[in-house]
């Protein structure tokens, strides 16, 4: 239990209203996207300054009382899922200002409570480009973005989160401010804390301020969509566009199985025995340029065995063939009631193999799983549609997890192209790593936070 | 107690597989107004869907704690529109209501109003008439252009509002009843105007009749209609629903007809969707009988453009029309395109869209009466939208909608009227 005084503290320094501990509050903030059980936090706290977030870490921190910081709870591995022993939860959503959107210079400096979404339009309203669009765009904050090192449909071409980070400054254990990075494009002084900080899963530090790169928008794009009657049919022809040195803004995969559960949802009239739809958009600062592109891939579709390929002549019809991508989580979600999205990820050579390997696990433990995913870089989603209520059931979701994780690794994959580690993951690290990586990050860790109290658990475990 | 949380627990498990579709991804956020104000967890889908699992599962203690945090709430259906796992919110938020309501009790001030006064129409109609004649002696008129009135001295449930005064004459008084044949269209519909129109916005009611009857519409105008129910729901009185429902589909069942057409979007959703959906308890007999109505119930604009076809586009100069879309015709009943090409008809208007157009006007119903600080910064916005596109004239297609749109302006002593689209249609006729 925390406190009388300390409450009052609290009270004190960030108002009654952004202290919040009725017991229907707490529970409201017990769990995130990841399908975890929930942990109900002792007190749920709201710094609306900066300078109140510093005091409230230091006075957390004072109190040995584990912080977690949530911005919109979007995260998939459970890495805002407070502490089990006094867990606290510090909220950033009134830490929302854009400081700064610096159009000579293409950087802008914002706080960590920005919804991405709002950020990015903002973004665009000066003509300029904010490219990370990680599937919870519309709610997640930019902090969270960056603590997870945020990915998306454009990772390909134009990188993740962590591409576009200049700087984070953040508060210390101590209530300290620690700057790193800066605004010029070139910057090498002192250690890169920045990068330190990016995918660190709240477990270093909480962050006050974040600088982020900006840049020009391409002015012209071309989508197509393309079926084939193999996957393999499908990852040559990623392959071939790569090799003509064609690098596409989107290239979506849907296995069969997706195809089918959309196709169920939407009535649209796919294909419903295409091994694979491909998504591939190319976009670029000259038309004509994006005209040739778009060509060349369609010629690439057809040379390496696509059955059909369609593509968009104007933006309603690019909007059409999006339509089988956006529906793919709503149509999976809607089958049954739990969706474990997992988020392997494989060279994306191996992806013919990964996807192989996916279904002969679905049949195995007799499970329905949908694949969907990035296909430029290998990031698929293997959807697992269960019950979390049928304990059998779910037990075999667990075992089908684990043996995708091996199969992703065996490929010379990754357990998670874009969702973190978190709570979810943790236990698989030292497969993917080694026992000697893990130490290091702890001692790390331990250096910066000697008590363990910033997000603990979290990543490295301990 | 504990026993007791213990039988709240088993009713609240009822709505279990509705309640485990929801894979917590926290989209709502995104568009819940209430949220957008308060930006707390509890106040949007997710947070309220975690508490009653909570509840269930009899982890939380305090049931009036989520009971508040479920009031909380515009049942406005922004976060089911826009649900990936296809959650049926509002279905697992009234149901939610009533049980935990049960269990709680109705608040004293509620009951009298719901089953003393609500649940018999003739009782109520009296009272609002004697009302009408006496509203002015502690109101004053407060914007010409939008005809609404506020508190001439300090009054508590007033407060600072700026409200619709009763009308002097409401619909029933104008037009009683009504049984005509069709003529050329071949269809008869029956008309429930719902008791906004009925009570402040008769003109909407007479708008939709003079239509009707041009388009040669044979009309069933009941005599006694009651409430649609929602009021009495949404506080989680289900007893006190489902004698309105059953009043009502008496008195409609006494005549043929092939639709059942409301001007309120409120009406419209509640007798189409939630008659059926509160109808589990009952008789199959009854069940049937409800479901005969609800099915033929809809918005008069969808009727005219989607069954009559009319509303030819014409390119209109003059007044500057903007349009508010309801949360209950689109979210709910998926209309949003009809009552625009109704307004589009129009050679005089001058239709323009305005930002955010489907977003909640923050009324929901009881919501405002409760809640009217975060009710009127919702709303502000809207104001706000309706300002920016400069247009002389709001129409929107729910005369609840109407009540907060026009409170928010007249506040700001802005000249926008504030109108249903079916008036607007009724203007070109």
């Amino acid at each position: 239990m925390i406190s009388s005084s300390l409450l009052a503290a609290f009270q004190t320094l960030l108002g009654k209203e952004n202290v919040l501990d009725s017991e229907a509050d707490r529970h409201s903030y017990a769990y995130d996207a990841a399908v975890l059980d929930p942990v109900v936090p002792e007190l749920v706290l709201r710094p609306t300054t900066s300078e109140q977030l510093g005091k409230t870490v230091a006075l957390c921190y004072e109190n040995d009382l584990p912080i977690t910081v949530r911005g919109a709870g979007t995260n998939l591995s459970g890495g805002t899922i407070p502490s089990k022993e006094k867990g606290v939860v510090i909220l950033t959503n009134s830490l929302n200002k854009i400081v700064e959107i610096n159009e000579q210079d293409l950087y802008a400096v914002v706080e960590p409570g920005v919804v991405t979404a709002k950020f990015a339009a903002e973004v665009a309203k000066r003509g300029l480009f904010y490219p990370p669009d990680p599937g919870s765009q519309a709610v997640s904050t930019l902090g969270g973005n960056v603590a997870e090192n945020a990915g998306g449909l454009r990772g390909l071409k134009y990188g993740v989160t962590k591409d576009y980070v200049m700087g984070v400054n953040f508060w210390n254990t101590q209530g300290e401010y620690v700057k790193s990075g800066g605004r010029t494009v070139k910057c090498v002084t002192g250690l890169n804390i920045s990068q330190l900080m990016v995918g660190s899963e709240g477990t270093l530090g909480v962050f006050d301020q974040i600088i982020l790169k900006l840049v020009p928008p391409p002015v012209a794009s071309k989508a197509m969509l393309a079926e084939f009657d193999n996957i393999d049919g499908a990852s040559q022809t990623v392959a071939a566009i790569i090799a003509n040195k064609i690098v596409p803004c989107t290239l979506e995969l849907l296995d069969n199985a997706t195809i089918k559960y959309v196709d169920d949802f939407t009535k649209a009239g796919l294909p419903r025995d295409a091994a694979a739809i491909l998504l591939i958009e190319v976009d670029g600062g000259h038309a004509a340029l994006v005209e040739d592109d778009a060509a060349k891939v369609l010629a690439i579709c057809k040379q390496e065995g696509a059955r059909r390929v369609v593509l968009a002549k104007d933006a309603a019809e690019k909007n059409k063939l999006w339509e089988a991508r956006r529906n793919a989580l709503p149509a999976l979600a809607r089958a049954r009631p739990t969706t474990v999205l997992e988020d392997a990820t494989v060279p994306r050579s191996q992806i013919p193999a990964m996807i192989r390997a996916i279904n002969q696990i679905a049949a195995k433990y007799r499970l329905q799983i949908g694949t969907f995913g990035h296909a430029g870089d290998g990031n698929l989603h293997p959807t697992i549609l269960t019950d979390r209520r049928d304990k059998e059931e779910f037990h075999r979701v667990e075992q089908a997890v684990d043996e995708i994780f091996d199969v992703a690794l065996s490929l010379g994959g990754t357990l998670s192209g874009e969702h973190g580690i978190g709570l979810a993951k943790a236990k698989w690290l030292e497969k993917e790593t080694t026992r000697a990586t893990i130490l290091y990050s702890r001692t790390i860790k331990k250096a910066v936070d000697p008590k363990y109290l910033l997000n603990p658990g979290k990543v490295i475990g301990g | 107690m504990t026993q007791d949380l213990h039988a709240l627990a088993r009713m609240l498990m009822e709505l279990d597989d509705q309640m485990v579709a929801c894979m917590k991804c926290g989209m709502c956020q995104a568009v819940c107004p209430v949220f957008a104000e308060t930006m707390r967890e509890a106040d949007v889908a997710r947070g309220k869907i975690a508490l009653l699992e909570n509840l269930a599962h009899e982890m939380i203690r305090d049931p009036q704690g989520v009971q508040e945090k479920l009031n909380l709430c515009l049942l406005c259906g922004s976060c089911a529109a826009n649900c990936p796992s296809g959650v049926k919110v509002l279905d697992i938020f009234l149901k939610a209501r009533v049980i935990v309501n049960t269990y709680l009790g109705l608040p004293p001030a509620k009951k009298a109003i719901f089953r003393g006064l609500l649940t018999k129409p003739a009782l109520f109609n009296s009272l609002l008439d004697l009302a009408s004649k006496f509203q002015g002696l502690f109101t004053k008129p407060a914007s010409e252009v939008i005809g609404s009135s506020c508190a001439r001295i300090q009054a508590p449930i007033i407060g600072e509002r700026h409200f619709m005064p009763l009308a002097k004459k409401p619909l029933r008084k104008i037009v009683p009843s009504l049984s005509t044949r069709p003529g050329k269209s071949g269809y008869r519909v029956a008309l429930f105007p719902g008791c906004v129109v009925d009570k402040i916005f008769p003109n909407v009611g007479q708008a939709a009749l003079k239509v009707l009857q041009h388009h040669e519409v044979g009309v069933y105008l009941p005599a006694g209609q009651g409430c649609c129910g929602i009021p009495a729901l949404s506080s989680g009185d289900k007893d006190s629903f489902d004698q309105l429902v059953l009043h009502n589909l008496e008195l409609f069942e006494k005549e043929h007809f092939d639709y059942l057409l409301t001007p309120c979007a409120t009406c419209s959703a509640t007798i189409h969707e939630i008659w059926p959906l509160m109808s589990g308890d009952k008789k199959e007999s009854l069940r049937d009988r409800i479901q005969a109505i609800a099915s033929r119930t809809m918005d008069i604009g969808q009727f005219l453009v989607d069954v009559l076809r009319v509303a030819a586009p014409a390119a209109g100069t003059g007044v500057r029309v903007t349009y508010h879309d309801p949360c209950h015709l689109k979210k709910s009943l998926k209309v949003s395109e009809q009552p625009r090409a109704l307004l589009r008809s129009n050679p005089r208007v001058e239709f323009v869209e305005m930002a955010d157009a489907d977003r909640c006007c923050g009324c929901g119903g009881s919501f405002n009466l409760q809640h009217y600080d975060l009710s009127k910064e919702i709303g502000t916005q809207k104001r706000n939208a309706i300002v920016a596109a400069k247009a002389d004239v709001v129409a929107t297609g729910c005369p609840a909608c109407m009540l907060q749109i026009a409170d928010m302006l007249s506040q700001h002593g802005d000249r926008v009227a504030v109108k249903h689209f079916i008036e607007i249609y009724a203007e070109a006729l």
